[in-house]
């Protein structure tokens, strides 16, 4: 009986782990710039100074030691706003997510498992719920509850539940038609305990791959609503709103426009592409 | 001898979705159509027949993973085809099964311990890696293998899971639905083999499902002939073999490949 466990670590498996790592460190790096905001950002990102409008980067002529990426037409700093900024992203990005994902997940699993009413029911609400077009929805929803954060998370989750809820109910039917459930019942197993302890774990890095999509999402979403002037107060720096401003100035400014751009393009990628490489991590049968 | 099961009148019948009508319930396709058998306690009984003759669903009614239409289904003389879920929750410890395609029947996401420990703790009955080890020594796998995946062992060596997570229970009965058929001939023979072995140990009765009246004649007491829902054969193997009832049972028997299965396989 040989061993079949070690094998030579295969191509395959480092461009994986490139993969997961390349995301993983910008992530970190996200989440430092976060947390210690007001250690690592250079200026204060409100702070006006008419006098140092439109300062360029560091590595053109006309730039100012402590200003890295320039600043906007007001004079505030490109770099300490973006981390700030990172902040606002983070925080919508993760509560935003995980309500939407852990909503959306339970009502897939259960129309997935149960099927008959519980399915026909859910998958009604999810077919009605898709048929209004998600941006009037979500404008429609931030004018009734009045513009800030609380309202751009409730705006995200009752958009995107129905991405979790349609496909985690798909994934969990081609579950729950494998043989190891009905194995799970022979071993005695009930319904509920099958469908948290059996399919559960089969269905969860889907779940993991969809829930950092969905944080991609969510910081897109919060940029696009800030860029409309529908997230929190236009002073506050959030990467939509800095792309906003910097689109007004894109001719003498540039820099106003890209790095947060930038950062957003990066964050956006990082956080697919760690779901889709946790997916694989997580399975057993690839790893 | 007393009969384990008695089965009587027994029908089921799936809806057939594909001709649904627009308005109005799906018709049924009728997959049993009124089987009566006994199946004797402490033996073997094979099960065979044509590809959808109906023989994985009469099994699955068998350990209740169906539900009949109506009938009996009697085991040890309590009717469980009507019993409901919560009911027959502490009889199935005694209607084990194992699967024909080993790698979906264990869930890839356990340990091989935990597949084997986890019945036993639901029933009531201890659960630790211990028992499953023992579980796995009868089976004739090495402790080690308690920590390994499913996919990390081979066919031969998952299929002995399968039957190690059904006898670890103790049970009555099991059922054994083709599950040799994934495995390449020596594996075959030896995982048969032991499931004679366990079986004659534990005094364990048997349905076994095949296509392969040779595998049939080495290894069961009893065998039942089922064509598109019907028994058209039933009896001890020497009889039924000697002198066949019906039509199917002779083609069936002219189709056995020949060289046949050697005997040494099973006397050891
Ligand atoms: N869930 C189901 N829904 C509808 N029809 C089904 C279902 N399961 C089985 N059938 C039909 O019932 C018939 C008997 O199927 P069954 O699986 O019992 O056959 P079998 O004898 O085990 O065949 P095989 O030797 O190929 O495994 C087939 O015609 C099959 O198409
Ligand atoms: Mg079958």
């Amino acid at each position: 009986m040989a061993d079949v466990t070690a094998s030579p670590r295969s191509r395959a498996g480092q461009g994986l782990n490139l993969r997961l790592w390349l995301p993983l460190t910008w992530i970190v790096i996200l989440i430092c710039a976060a947390v210690f905001a007001p250690l690592v950002a250079p200026q204060d990102p409100l702070m006006q100074d008419l006098m140092m409008e439109r300062l360029p980067p560091f590595f053109m002529d006309g730039s100012e030691p402590g200003f890295w990426l320039g600043t906007d037409s007001l004079g505030r700093d490109v770099l300490s706003r973006m981390i700030y900024g990172a902040r606002i992203a983070l925080f919508v990005s993760v509560i935003a997510a995980t309500t939407t994902c852990l909503f959306g997940s339970a009502l897939g699993l259960l129309a997935g498992y149960y099927g008959g009413w519980w399915d026909r029911v859910i998958s009604r609400l999810v077919d009605i719920w898709m048929a209004f077009p998600p941006v009037l929805f979500a404008v429609l929803l931030v004018a009734v509850m009045g513009t800030g954060l609380t309202s751009v998370i409730a705006a995200i989750a009752l958009i995107d539940w129905t991405r979790f809820a349609r496909v985690i109910r798909a994934e969990t039917m081609v579950q729950a038609r494998m043989d190891y459930v009905d194995s799970a019942r022979i071993g005695g197993a009930r319904r509920l305990a099958t469908l948290v302890t059996e399919i559960l774990p089969n269905v969860l890095p889907t779940i993991i791959a969809l829930l950092m999509l969905e944080m991609g999402i969510a910081i897109i979403v919060e940029a696009i609503l800030s860029f409309v002037n529908l997230s929190i107060s236009s002073d506050d720096p959030t990467w939509g709103s800095m792309i906003a401003e910097g689109r007004g100035a894109i001719h003498f400014a540039w820099w106003v426009l890209l790095f947060p751009l930038i950062a957003l393009f990066f964050s956006v990628l990082s956080f697919s592409t760690l779901g889709e490489g946790l997916k694989k991590r997580f399975d057993p049968v690839l790893q | 001898m007393t009969a384990l099961f008695s089965i009587r009148d027994l029908h089921l019948s799936f809806p057939d979705r594909g001709n649904k009508p627009l308005f109005g319930p799906a018709p049924r396709i009728e997959v049993l159509k009124g089987l009566t058998l006994d199946i004797p306690e402490g033996r073997i009984t094979g099960i065979v027949g044509e590809s959808g003759s109906g023989k994985s669903t009469f099994g699955r009614v068998l350990v209740r993973l169906l539900d009949p239409d109506s009938g009996q289904v009697l085991f040890d003389g309590k009717d469980i085809a009507t019993l409901d879920e919560e009911a027959i929750l502490p009889l199935r410890r005694d209607l084990q099964m194992i699967f024909q395609d080993p790698m979906s029947s264990l869930n890839p996401r356990h340990r091989v311990w935990r597949l084997i420990a986890q019945p036993l703790k639901r029933y009531g009955r201890g659960g630790t890696k211990a028992q499953a080890t023992e579980a796995l020594a009868r089976v004739g796998l090495p402790a080690a293998f308690a920590d390994r995946y499913p996919h990390q062992l081979s066919g031969g060596q998952r299929q002995r899971v399968g039957i190690a997570r059904a006898i670890a229970l103790e049970p009555r009965f099991i059922l054994a639905d083709e599950i040799v058929s994934g495995l390449d001939v020596s594996s075959q023979a030896q995982v048969l083999m032991l499931l004679k072995q366990l079986a004659e140990e534990m005094g364990l009765t048997v349905a076994f499902i095949s296509h392969d009246l040779s595998v049939i004649r080495h290894l069961c007491d009893n065998v039942v002939v089922l064509n598109h829902g019907e028994i058209v054969d039933a009896g001890p193997v020497a009889e039924v073999f000697e002198n066949p009832q019906s039509e199917v049972t002779r083609k069936l028997l002219s189709a056995i490949p020949l060289p046949e299965m050697d005997d040494d396989w099973f006397n050891d």
